[in-house]
């Protein structure tokens, strides 16, 4: 039960603009010291998937970064391990790809000449902790072609792009539509499949006969009577990260001991991420913190209340932040009050500022800005 | 490059540390754990490699275990190098012999086909129970400008406190002249800091003979240092200024782990230019709760507060329950602190469950003795852990 993970790092880049401006929406930061590209990465070796290419488009330097070896992932091994995928382009053409399909036609040397069976595709604009060894359990089982990740819920309008699939009792996939109907309740594909890599392989061959475009349209939706198509039902945590509103609830649910524990409390089955050796969180005499979420290195003199820390950052004495996410190395001078504040990595904010956004449209500050 | 090191570093792991009581019952001194997610070797190792200084033998044998998973292949520290990083060096069965390191030198003595081995010119001899930031470039530099034979880190410290130390007595130009181990009387306040670099065939030759001499301890300071002065042999000094602590007894471990505290603390852990590297486990942040209370501490990875911390030094996944109150004490990592609970003047080493309404060391402030609660210990609820109290788990 051996499988290659393939992950879309930028499929849905413009969903937040602002944060994926300057990198790809694997590379969003999030709760504090992840990248959401994290708990993709982090899922697939806790299944021991240690075969893991990551495909790339645009504005991929900051998961490069991130990335490194994937050694902070023990993905920098000598059979497999971590590979990243620049765009392809062939001598024929110059332009990038722009669907899932394509973007699965350039590296389809890498699918043919790998040996695992099966291929894991995930995207990661999201945080879920799906445990893939039960789903390949499942889709092996099953004797599936395909098999489908969805979740029972009311479709919001985040999701009014994904497939919605319908099952028969064996858990077959006999119905599908192409977009979800917003404010139904439905099985909605959270856009991780498992695939027969032999198969996925001869489709991606096919495909530059029969002209296929789309991997929902022509892979999926097509193939539901001649494929065998299967649904796995995942009941777990899903984060979807596709607009500013959604990415500051996000965060804020990790305020919650049951999604930490959820996410983070099953001490097998780490998340894992790129380390950046910084030394613990200082909290100084005059500090005040309520119910925040605050990553190694921070140095507080400060208020904060409901917050998440990202690494490195600063508050110094006077200031109140609340309902914020400060990003690594945000520097927040003294007497400042901040409330629903989203601060890029190194902003800095000078003494004496008030900043307030709210709930519905946080106040965001981008990389390096100073005010 | 690849059969030569000009500087190669031994680092003596291997003591007991008796003096850290239970804190040492399953662990080497060096790899006891320090400010919230460091261990005591993290130091030593992290300056190593921040002064360019990429090979280090690592000697062990007091309970090793813990050690050398702790190390590894040395990549949290970036030495795992193709030739050079870091190898730990436990005793072994050579063909005419079998032995345990009997003293400091002659663990190095032992060791001299691993140094040989990269043909340096220097060898830099470290301990493993110091916490200091140290640029060893600057004292190889300064021991190549001199020629010396051996130069010896020395820190200024306060005539009282020099009776306690290796005191070198230099003259003018920091040639060490005299030394006396422990002087009642001392000369100078010139510590030695244990830590020495030698012309490599220079320590070969006086290893040797060292060896050869039934009488000897075999140690560093008892030995071969005087026995290097007694031949006239250039032996420097280089001063070091700077925060430096011999974190060897309970007392000067809290003090150490005290000494990260404050606005400004006297052992700046935050600069960027000199980190301090350690073995990350992928731990999630801090979660402070409502109600909590956390001032004047350090706080790492994982741990849930939602009592009281105060001039505390917290370590990873430590949980310090709802109404349970923490001052002026260290919490090893995955301990946890139940809801009731008192902590005052205590260092709790890993997995040490607090139960419920249990009181663990005196609240009174400065000089009194320190709690210690050894790895493992489970406090049964409104037990009472006197002040100095040194509580280890049976073993079974």
């Amino acid at each position: 039960m051996s499988a290659v993970g393939i992950i879309f790092s930028n499929i849905h880049n413009e969903t937040i603009d602002e944060l994926t401006r300057k990198r790809t929406s694997a590379s969003i930061p999030f709760g504090g010291r992840y990248r959401l590209i994290d708990f993709a990465l982090s899922n697939f070796v806790n299944a021991d998937v240690t075969s893991v290419g990551v495909l790339t488009q645009k504005n991929y330097q900051s998961l490069m970064d991130h990335l490194g070896s994937g050694k902070d992932w023990d993905l920098s091994r000598k059979n497999g391990g971590l590979i990243i995928f620049p765009p392809y382009s062939s001598h024929r053409s110059d332009f990038l790809y722009e669907n899932r399909f394509e973007a699965l036609m350039s590296v389809n040397g890498y699918i043919e000449r790998r040996h695992e069976d099966y291929v894991i595709l995930t995207d990661c604009d999201n945080v879920n902790v799906i445990d893939y060894q039960d789903v390949l359990k499942q889709h092996e089982n099953s004797g599936a072609d395909i098999t489908i990740v969805y979740r029972n819920q009311e479709v919001t309008s985040d999701l009014s792009d994904h497939m919605t699939i319908e099952c028969n009792d064996e858990g077959r996939v006999v119905k599908a539509t192409l977009r979800a109907k917003v404010g139904e309740v439905a099985n909605v594909a959270v856009n991780v499949w498992v695939i027969n890599r032999r198969l996925l392989h001869g489709l991606l061959v096919d495909a530059a006969t029969t002209g296929a475009k789309s991997f929902h349209r022509d892979v999926l939706f097509a193939n539901i009577k001649s494929l065998k198509i299967y649904g796995y039902h995942y009941q777990g945590i899903y984060m979807h990260m596709n607009s500013m509103e959604n990415y500051y609830k996000g965060n804020m649910l990790l305020l919650n001991d049951s999604v930490r524990n959820e996410l983070f409390g099953n001490t097998d089955k780490r998340i894992y991420t790129k380390v950046r050796d910084s030394a613990p969180t200082r909290y100084g005499d005059s500090a005040i913190v309520q119910n925040s979420f605050i990553a190694d290195g921070c140095e507080i003199e400060g208020t904060v209340i409901n917050c998440i820390l990202f690494r490195g950052v600063k508050i110094a004495k006077g200031t109140v932040v609340k309902n914020s996410i400060l990003m690594q190395d945000t520097s927040v001078g003294a007497n400042c009050n901040i409330d629903h504040v989203i601060t890029d990595k190194n902003v800095s904010i000078r003494d004496r500022n008030n900043l307030m956004g709210c709930e519905k449209v946080p106040y965001y500050l981008g990389k390096y800005a100073t005010v | 490059m690849y059969n030569h090191k000009k500087c190669v570093a031994m680092l003596l792991a291997g003591g007991q540390g008796s003096r850290l009581k239970a804190l040492t019952t399953k662990v080497a001194k060096p790899a006891v754990s320090f400010g919230a997610k460091y261990r005591i070797i993290d130091f030593t190792l992290s300056n190593c490699v921040n002064s360019g200084i990429d090979t280090v033998g690592v000697l062990t044998q007091y309970q090793p275990l813990i050690l050398n998973e702790y190390i590894g292949n040395g990549q949290p520290w970036d030495l795992d190098r193709t030739f050079g990083g870091v190898h730990v060096l436990p005793p072994y069965q050579a063909k005419n012999s079998m032995e345990w390191y009997k003293g400091t030198a002659n663990a190095i003595y032992q060791n001299i086909n691993f140094i040989e081995n990269y043909h340096p010119d220097h060898v830099l001899i470290l301990s493993g129970d110091h916490i200091y930031k140290m640029d060893y470039q600057k004292m190889l530099e300064d021991h190549i400008k001199n020629d010396a034979d051996c130069t010896i880190a020395v820190l200024e410290v306060s005539l009282e406190e020099a009776s306690r130390f290796g005191i070198m007595n230099t003259d003018e130009n920091n040639r060490i002249v005299e030394f006396e181990e422990k002087p009642a009387k001392p000369k100078s306040t010139k510590a030695s800091m244990g830590i020495y670099i030698f012309k490599r065939e220079k320590l070969f030759s006086y290893l040797r003979s060292d060896a050869l001499d039934p009488a000897s301890s075999n140690d560093f300071g008892k030995n071969i240092i005087p026995n290097m002065l007694n031949a006239g042999e250039k032996m420097m000094a280089y001063p070091f200024k700077g925060y430096w602590k011999d974190v060897g007894t309970i007392s000067s471990l809290w003090e150490a782990n005290q000494d990260l505290l404050g606005e400004a603390p006297e052992f700046d852990i935050y600069d960027s230019a000199w980190k301090i590297y350690s073995r990350n486990m992928g731990i999630e942040p801090q979660f402070i709760a409502d109600g909590a209370v956390v001032s004047n501490s350090l706080i790492t990875s994982g741990a849930k507060i939602y009592g009281t911390v105060i001039n505390s030094v917290i370590g990873a996944s430590v949980v310090v329950e709802k109404g349970a109150v923490v001052k002026d004490s260290v919490i090893f990592a995955d301990s946890v602190i139940s809801s009731g609970a008192t902590v005052n003047y205590s260092i709790l080493d890993e997995e040490v469950v607090i139960g419920e309404e249990c009181v663990v060391g005196s609240p009174k402030g400065d000089g009194v003795e320190i709690a210690v609660v050894g790895r493992g210990c489970v406090v049964t609820s409104k037990s009472v852990v006197a002040a100095g109290a040194n509580i280890e788990k049976e073993d079974k």
